[in-house]
């Protein structure tokens, strides 16, 4: 663990903020991931609490100086409990022209642009699309500007280990991170063991980053900064007592995946696919061998589905991880673990569709998707984690209902979750409730079919049990024996047990309430999955200028809590904000026929709090 | 092979389940599935540890009629679905079932990635050259200008020899044998099983429905000894009612021809010795096909020097627990934590 130092060379008095929101922006190649992920570590240490959103890409290396080769970086750090990743940035680096071009729109009036002049070059302009240099015209006269030639100053700093100018210039994101850091008093240390650790086999890299993140931080304490721009200091937040640290949805799933099958008894199987924004959870996995995880990276995603059926038929916990292009290709398999009954975890890290889509962006496209995408009547549970941190809890909470209920999980987390990062309570493992699963080993009667009465669940026997060799396949089981049937009212029969088991856990969970606001009012804001940050402040705001709101987050989409029809009759108006064309809201209305009404935002990009602010005043003001 | 000692003898009966058979009447499944189920009790496997896992088509039937544990799955996945049952529980003892249609068409990918990987498990292609559970179209293995409802005028595709494709797959057990010949079916059944790896079993089946006598050209008994090479490991490649003839390669050439011993010079020591390890020679044994040459049948190639997947997979696992402590909470306070009092 690392001692909180403060930074002892800065002199300057430091302007106090509240909160402040950067965003680093670069080419594909300027390393500004690293840059977003080293600042953010810093500022972690330092006792804020933030929230971060990496934006980047499909392409690897996009063409070097084009609008589309723009990678984002943004980070919201403040001295108060932070949610999301920020609105509008109060602080724009930009690397090259193309970032401020792409960039420039969002930046808050009169914020702090700081700019590579030296990446201002006619080509750099002209690849832009600038007829003329908007740091020579009046163009950016609304900001703060900080041209520096950043390039130049890299150069001078690294000089000393002869790297030839192309790799020095890598370092200039180095540079650009050391002013920063000195701008709101970060510690550099961590950054410069990472360094070190990072190019242990090439010190003379390493050399070079530090002296470049150096000398761009004693740039900040010795240079003369134009009236209105110098030094910042944003005070620790006040979060919940314990021991922290930075984690990413697909990194804190995968954690979950080993404590929930620990909870289970069971050895987790990973069947997975690579496919963009998912991969980072199997990479994750894989480093988890110790655990007993057993990962394949199958040759498709229908084989990737296929091996954790069988691993789950065979009595492990079978999971398979993908985003939405994958799900459309293991629906059939999925449909067989729904005929079968088996436990399967079915992580889908959302993206934008249809289709390829867009593979970098979030959405919340796939829930019709989760609940409906496949043949015949072939219902299955779905839950969606809210944040980064909560991924863990998700996908607990998906092997408990998977595991305990004999059936599929969806569990739906998306490319924002995936990729953002967010300070997160360690939690104490000792703490979590068990649920160990029993396998049935009595021939006794058997067959594989025999079920509970109340809740439909069968039993779970597995090969390699004495006398309980039995026959399992995609046609339909006679409901009392499992031996092949056409008869029809049995179908019919069968069908009602398979959607009733799945209704039935609903009295396994717990009543839905409000996350902020009363069970009653004017307006409930209901959200599910990645949109629960915004919401939550946006609504906070709303209840502090006096309105009638409350936030209602889903955890369980399918089935619903049970008094969650009852819940939303009690306002006199529901919308949901959603990153799709409307699925929940759809959902909302067909299950509880009540005037649901999307707020719907289909770019790619989280929702802002402003937006959701906006939807609030606009329907309450309707309603009036 | 000796079957080792176990403390329950088990007969054929034991491995019939209560299920009604239900292939068509003279169906080359019924010999197939005889053959099974007289091996199986000379393998000294416990019955609650032998699998069969199949995809679908009328092959896939199959372990509905085995009384040990089954899947029936979906078209075309039953190597993935074998690949996860056999990586959550090596100990079971797999066998998958497929066909022409579910092993090389819909699921032709999985097929060559569970051959190449090696996963220890027994295949039994059945392959009858047609699709019959959907009544009739022709298959990827159906010979060019195949008739059937779904190409009235006849294919014009070129098939798949599937033992050619096993090899190129990277298979590392390739063997094949007639569904009818239970004589040298069920011991092939039992090297196949003894082979630590994806040991593949092509099984010409005749279809009488859709495709009848489509192996009449080298599997009729009449003509048999004319058109059958039964191989055997080390020993030389001879057919023939009068065993005088034998394989030998072309001189200057990388391709067969079959000779006669005791015409132009040529005697025993010209003919080629079986050799089935050698990967080369497997490729032209399974391009044979009568009437120029005979049909190979038995262990086309058999590689021993490479572990199945499985146990790679599992010995990974095993050296990061010897290396790695198991603990999750260590593992998340790990890195950069910090103490908010």
């Amino acid at each position: 663990m690392d001692t909180i130092t403060t930074p002892s060379e800065s002199t300057k008095a430091r302007e106090q903020l509240d909160s402040v929101v950067i965003r680093f922006a670069g080419d594909s190649g300027d390393g500004m991931q690293l840059t977003g992920t080293q600042f953010t570590q810093s500022t972690a240490l330092a006792g804020n609490d933030l929230a971060t959103f990496p934006d980047f890409p499909a392409e690897i290396r996009a063409p070097a100086g084009t609008t589309f080769g723009v990678s984002g970086f943004q980070i919201h750090f403040a001295s108060h409990n932070v949610m999301t990743p920020g609105d509008a940035p109060d602080v724009l680096v930009a690397m090259n022209p193309a970032a401020l071009k792409v960039n420039i729109k969002d930046l808050k009036e009169r914020g702090l642009l700081v700019v590579n002049s030296g990446a201002f070059t006619k080509g750099n302009l002209k690849k832009a699309g600038y007829e003329s240099n908007p740091l020579e015209d009046d163009s950016l006269v609304g900001y703060r500007l900080l041209a520096l030639d950043i390039s130049k100053f890299t150069l001078a700093a690294v000089a000393e280990f002869e790297l030839g100018t192309k790799a020095a210039l890598r370092s200039k994101n180095m540079w650009t991170l050391g002013l920063l850091m000195w701008m709101f008093g970060r510690d550099r240390e961590p950054t410069v063991a990472w360094l070190k650790h990072k190019f242990a086999s090439k010190p003379e890299i390493a050399g070079a980053n530090i002296a470049a993140l150096n000398a761009g931080h004693i740039y900040g304490e010795t240079a003369e900064l134009p009236v209105g721009i110098g030094a910042y200091e944003v005070v620790k937040a006040k979060l919940e007592p314990g021991l922290y640290r930075n984690v990413t949805g697909n990194e804190a799933t995968a954690w979950g995946m080993v404590a929930g099958a620990d909870l289970a008894g069971l050895t987790p199987v990973l069947g997975s696919y690579p496919i963009t924004p998912a991969s980072s959870f199997l990479h994750a996995m894989s480093k988890l061998k110790e655990f007993g995880v057993v990962t394949f990276q199958a040759e498709d995603e229908i084989a990737a589905v296929c091996a954790a059926v069988g691993a789950s038929w065979a009595g492990s916990l079978g999971i398979t991880s993908t985003s939405g292009p994958g799900v459309a290709l293991k629906t059939e398999a999925i449909g067989l673990a729904v005929v079968t009954e088996l436990p399967l975890i079915i992580l889908d890290v959302q993206r934008g569709g249809p289709s390829t889509g867009l593979p970098t962006k979030t959405e919340q496209s796939d829930l019709l998707q989760a609940m409906y995408g496949r043949n015949g009547d072939c219902p299955l549970a779905v839950v969606a984690a809210q944040s980064p941190g909560d991924c863990f809890y998700a996908a607990i909470e998906a092997i408990r209902i998977s595991t305990k209920y004999m059936t599929p999980v969806m569990l739906l987390t998306d490319g924002y979750l995936a990729n953002g990062a967010e300070p997160w309570r360690i939690p104490d493992l000792d703490k979590l409730e068990p649920f160990p699963v029993t396998f049935h080993t009595d021939p006794e009667g058997f067959h594989p079919y025999l079920r509970d009465p109340e809740t439909f669940v069968r039993i779970w026997p597995k090969p390699g049990t004495p006398g309980l060799e039995h026959r399992l396949g995609g046609l339909e089981k006679h409901h009392d024996s499992g031996n092949i049937s056409y008869d029809p009212d049995n179908h019919h029969k069968m069908t009602k047990v398979r959607a009733g088991k799945i209704a039935n856990i609903a009295n396994d969970l717990p009543e839905q309430t409000p996350c902020v606001g009363e069970a009653s009012g004017d307006l409930a804001v209901v959200g599910w999955g990645s949109t629960y940050g915004s919401i939550y402040q946006a609504v906070t705001r709303a209840r502090a200028a006096g309105h009638k709101v409350s936030h209602i987050h889903l955890r369980h989409l399918n089935p619903f809590p049970r008094n969650l029809g009852d819940l939303l009759r009690s306002f006199k108006k529901v919308i949901v904000p959603e990153m799709n064309n409307g699925m929940l809201s759809k959902i909302l209305r067909s299950d509880f026929l009540i005037d649901a009404i999307g707020v719907n935002k289909i770019a790619g990009q989280p929702f802002k709090v402003g937006e959701i602010e906006q939807a609030i005043s606009t329907h309450l003001e309707a309603s009036k | 092979m000796t079957p080792p000692d176990t403390p329950q003898k088990l007969t054929r009966k034991d491995f019939a389940s209560d299920q009604e058979v239900r292939w068509c009447p003279g169906c080359g499944d019924y010999a197939i599935l005889a053959a099974v189920q007289r091996a199986l009790p000379k393998l000294g496997v416990a019955r609650e540890n032998s699998v069969f896992i199949s995809g679908i088509g009328c092959s896939s039937r199959f372990p509905y009629y085995m009384n040990t544990y089954g899947f029936h799955t979906i078209h075309g996945r039953a190597p993935a679905l074998s690949t996860g049952v056999k990586l959550a529980n090596p100990n079971l003892d797999i066998w998958m079932i497929t066909g022409d249609g579910d092993g090389l068409s819909i699921g032709g990918n999985h097929l060559l990635h569970i051959l190449r990987r090696n996963l220890n498990i027994q295949i039994i292609l059945f392959n009858n050259r047609i699709y019959g559970l959907t009544k009739g179209q022709y298959s990827p293995t159906s010979l060019v200008g195949k008739k059937s409802p779904s190409t009235p005028m006849g294919s014009v595709d070129n098939p798949v020899v599937p033992a050619a494709f096993a090899l190129g797959a990277g298979a590392r057990f390739v063997s094949r044998a007639i569904d009818t010949d239970a004589k040298r079916l069920v011991p092939l059944l039992m090297k196949a099983h003894d082979y630590q790896g994806a040991g593949l079993i092509e099984v010409f089946q005749n279809c009488p429905v859709f495709n009848d006598g489509a192996f009449t050209h080298f599997s009729d008994r009449k003509t048999a000894t004319e058109t059958q090479l039964h191989l055997e490991h080390g020993k030389p490649m001879i057919f023939g009612a009068e065993k005088n003839k034998g394989l030998r390669l072309r001189p200057n050439s990388l391709q067969l021809e079959v000779v006669t011993i005791g015409e132009d010079g040529i005697t025993e020591a010209d003919i080629l010795v079986h050799d089935q390890t050698n990967r080369a020679m497997a490729f032209l044994l399974a391009a044979m096909e009568p009437p120029t040459f005979p049909i190979a049948l038995g262990v086309l190639y058999c590689d021993t020097s490479v572990g199945s997947f499985e146990t790679a997979i599992h010995a990974q696992i095993e050296q990061a627990k010897q290396t790695r402590k198991p603990d999750l909470g260590a593992l998340m306070r790990k890195g950069h934590t910090w103490v908010v009092e």
